[in-house]
């Protein structure tokens, strides 16, 4: 097992429900935006200027200290050509980066892979959060997943086993129970590996809560917890080098504004006080964050909401990270929209390529399908 | 004493159509046979429903003002205990294929009234369910329909109720979707009173002809000036949704289907069975009682034993009706609800509107580790009335060798079929532990305790996570 602390370790943040970028990083001076969204769109005099075309949203305070800082880089126009307007299919394709065919794989996961090719980490990926997405699913690749990181094990429960010895035996006979079997089927190879995993994850994770501690408090929200137990996992050693949450619903169909500046008021601040803990930890320095969303919103609003739109924009962020701004706004001129919406101009897969490449130093062409474009960001 | 096969049968019945039996339910079924119990599940009508001045006197919430957790346990107390166990799965059916959820609605007692809806449509014609489904309060919210409007129109719910809930992907154009949500428009909900201070109310559908689009629309073929109800009446005609219902149908009540989205690409695992659904859709007009009579009655479902992972709520429900520990409301079911979110299915809060994954992809690392721990604190615990149930059935039969008990305990939690490796291990522990004894107290203590563990270990095994 590796535990360097200095290899690269990256937090995948997903936002999930379509955020509207339009309203993230916002043209403000330019008229089509306020033309178009009479209700949702936000006024001039309140946002957070980058420079005299682009602006953070006026919630985003913490980011945009960072991003003065130089260490927020932005994604402008990512998405795909043919963008499906679903949820379902455009989060697929964001997971498995097929946008042809319906795929089963997760990138995350080949690249947990090629990381740790023999699988011999069982942390080194850790989803947190209910179930598991698409981008970790691959079978023969052990993901851990925490959804509580305090009540995390095996066989913990069962009445009557009070001393060390008979739950050690009990723990030997589920371990045997879940060996490899010839021909009982996929699923239930899939049972096995996946209890033979969960066994070891447990021993190992449980160890991360006991060491921590921090002056940092974070608010009362789910992005707040799940990173704050990140920055948990990551100060413990365990040789993690992915680490998956996600945060939502960012699906603002109808009354937008107050659910959109809350979700961006807890996942900056969040995010400011996840980079903080690591700073106080010595642990910043090896770390980046991608922040990505399925697509974004309409250009123009439908009353109160958006709806589901093309092209959007994602974001890295980390000390090591070249802070500024990538590729291009997307054209808000009526002829320029595909179907009403921005349209894409920078393949999602070349963000990932850039993560892969740069930071993660593997080859990117296998996990993403092919080569792409690929931003500088290091 | 009924034989074996047919016990086995019925259990299967049981898991599949209701949240499984005790043996001594599935004796009193067997007694009737196969068909006749089918029958029976199939009127629920024709059994007590819950008595809901309990639920009105031990959680008094639940209807009114109150959080999700007592919405949730209000639910997990009727899977528990109804006495209509094909409704109850298949409000829960209902649940997972039109899943609505209260992280955007924010009023979960309005979600249980969705829910109370699909109760009463479960059986009846698929048609008449999506017209209901249409005019919830909790779905017009959930899908933005209160935000379409003649001349601006918003196309979420028009867009779900094709790709979704109905036809699936690649089956209809943009401009279809465009037209179905036009005559959607003035389809909505009566003014809210807002939440802050009063708490939460009940929502209540409203059409609105002023502001329905009343023009011409152009919908898979069809022309006309189309409301609602038209557009319905069109899609539930259309061979894609006896296809697309009776995969669903297939994937819930036979065996694992490939996910969802890929069904427009990955033909059915048993075409044969699919096509057997698709004609009962047909002969019924989309009755679903014919459907169901059909499906239970098959061959293909017969034979499909242990072929699906149970889902949460699944794995919940009937670990807790077989211990036998909740027949009361009490406070234990708010747990009992969350257990079902933290093993990854939060009731009334799917994830999104394509609802959750399903099969082995209920599994993951945290999601085994809940199931595993949730199902073996509960069979091992000695003192539920379920397990004293099961002691007193080896106690009977008088089984003390290994080989015996092991298969006594497979036989009363199920009758449960394992794979030949785990059975081997389970015989092992038995070895172990020796012979079961009932001679004096200590011994009888002693062989209590021999079979809290393995009723444990079946419990945590790899077999245990099918139904």
């Amino acid at each position: 097992m590796t535990a360097n602390k200095k290899d690269p370790v990256v937090v995948v943040l997903q936002l999930t429900g379509a955020n509207d970028y339009l309203n993230t990083i916002i043209p403000y001076t330019n008229g089509h935006y306020h033309d178009s969204r009479p209700k949702v769109g936000i006024p001039q005099d309140t946002v957070l200027p980058i420079d005299d075309e682009l602006a953070f949203n006026p919630n985003m305070g913490p980011l945009k200290d960072m991003y003065d800082d130089g260490k927020v880089a932005i994604i402008h126009g990512i998405g795909f050509e043919n963008s499906p307007r679903s949820h379902f299919r455009a989060m697929d394709i964001w997971h498995t980066c097929e946008p042809e065919v319906v795929g089963t794989e997760g990138w995350v996961a080949k690249v947990v892979r090629d990381l740790d090719p023999q699988g011999e980490n069982v942390l080194k990926c850790v989803n947190f959060g209910q179930g598991l997405p698409r981008a970790l699913a691959l079978r023969g690749v052990p993901i851990t997943s925490v959804s509580n990181l305090e009540s995390y094990g095996v066989m913990s429960s069962v009445p009557g086993i009070s001393s060390e010895e008979e739950r050690n035996r009990l723990l030997d006979r589920f371990a045997r129970m879940y060996a490899p079997a010839i021909g009982t089927g996929a699923t239930m190879d899939y049972l096995g590996q996946t209890g033979r995993d969960a066994l070891r994850g447990a021993d190992i994770i449980k160890a991360a809560p006991e060491k921590y501690t921090s002056t940092i408090e974070y608010a009362d929200n789910g992005i707040a917890k799940y990173l704050r137990d990140v920055v948990r996992v990551h100060t413990a050693d365990l040789g993690t080098q992915v680490f998956y949450t996600s945060h939502g619903p960012f699906d603002t169909h109808f009354n937008q504004p107050p659910m959109h500046t809350r979700l961006w008021n807890e996942v900056s601040g969040a995010i400011r006080d996840f980079f903080d803990d690591l700073r106080e930890h010595d642990a910043a320095d090896n770390l980046i964050m991608m922040i990505f969303t399925e697509f974004g919103r309409r250009v123009r609003d439908n009353g109160t909401g958006t709806d589901h739109g093309a092209g959007g924009g994602a974001f890295i962020i980390g000390d090591n990270v070249k802070g500024g701004m990538y590729g291009t706004y997307p054209s808000l001129k009526p002829e320029d929209l595909n179907q009403g919406d921005l349209d894409p101009n920078y393949d999602f897969r070349g963000f990932y390529s850039s993560v892969i490449d740069q930071w993660l130093g593997l080859d990117p062409v296998p996990i993403v399908g092919g080569k792409f474009e690929q931003i500088q960001f290091v | 004493m009924p034989d074996k096969e047919e016990i086995a049968l019925i259990a299967h019945l049981m898991r599949r159509a209701g949240f499984g039996a005790s043996r001594q339910e599935l004796e009193e079924r067997a007694a009737n046979g196969y068909e006749a119990t089918v029958e029976e599940l199939l009127h629920p009508e024709e059994q007590p429903a819950i008595d809901d001045d309990i639920l009105y006197r031990y959680l008094p919430g639940y209807e009114g003002a109150l959080g999700p957790p007592i919405n949730q346990a209000e639910w997990v107390y009727r899977m528990v205990n109804t006495q209509r166990p094909l409704e109850e799965k298949l409000a829960l059916f209902w649940h997972q294929l039109f899943a609505t959820g209260n992280s955007k609605v924010d009023n979960p007692p309005e979600i249980t009234q969705q829910i109370a809806m699909f109760r009463r449509q479960a059986l009846g014609s698929f048609r008449d369910l999506l017209v209901e489904l249409a005019k919830n309060p909790a779905m017009i919210w959930w899908l933005d329909n209160n935000g379409n409007h003649n001349g601006a129109i918003n196309e979420n719910w028009g867009r779900e109720l094709l790709e979704l809930f109905s036809m699936g992907v690649g089956n209809y154009s943009e401009d279809d979707i465009k037209d179905a949500s036009r005559a959607f428009t003035g389809w909505t909900i009566e003014p809210k009173i807002p939440r802050n201070p009063l708490g939460r109310f009940y929502w209540n559908f409203e059409y609105r002809p002023e502001d329905h689009d009343d023009g011409e629309k152009n919908f898979l073929g069809h022309t006309g000036r189309f409301n609602g109800e038209d557009i319905i009446d069109i899609v539930v005609k259309q061979p894609a949704t006896a296809q697309f219902l009776a995969r669903h149908l297939y994937n819930f009540f036979v065996a694992d289907e490939p996910q969802v989205p890929s069904w427009n690409i990955n033909p059915p695992n048993d075409p044969d069975a699919v096509n057997q659904l698709v004609a009962a859709y047909d002969e019924s007009d989309g009755n679903l009682r014919s459907i169901l009579r059909l499906l239970f009655n098959s061959d293909f479902f017969k034979n499909a034993r242990f072929a699906r992972v149970k889902s949460p709520a699944e794995l919940v429900v009937s670990t807790v009706r077989m211990v036998g520990n909740y027949q009361e409301p009490r406070p234990g079911f708010n747990m009992l609800a969350m257990e079902c979110n933290w093993q990854g299915q939060e009731l009334l809060n799917p994830p999104s509107v394509e609802s959750w994954h399903t099969g082995g992809e209920w599994i993951d690392g945290g999601a085994l580790v809940r199931r595993v721990n949730f199902a073996a604190g509960l069979l091992g615990d000695t003192s539920l009335p379920g397990v004293r149930t099961i002691i007193a059935g080896l106690r009977h039969r008088g089984v003390s060798a290994p080989e015996e008990f092991v298969d006594a305990c497979l036989d009363l939690v199920g009758p449960l079929e394992f794979s030949g490796s785990t059975r081997s291990e389970l015989l092992a522990q038995a070895a172990e532990d020796g012979d079961l004894n009932w001679d004096t107290e200590e011994e009888t203590e002693k062989s209590e305790k021999k079979i809290g563990v393995m009723l444990a270990l079946i419990a945590a095994s790899r077999d245990f996570q099918f139904a």
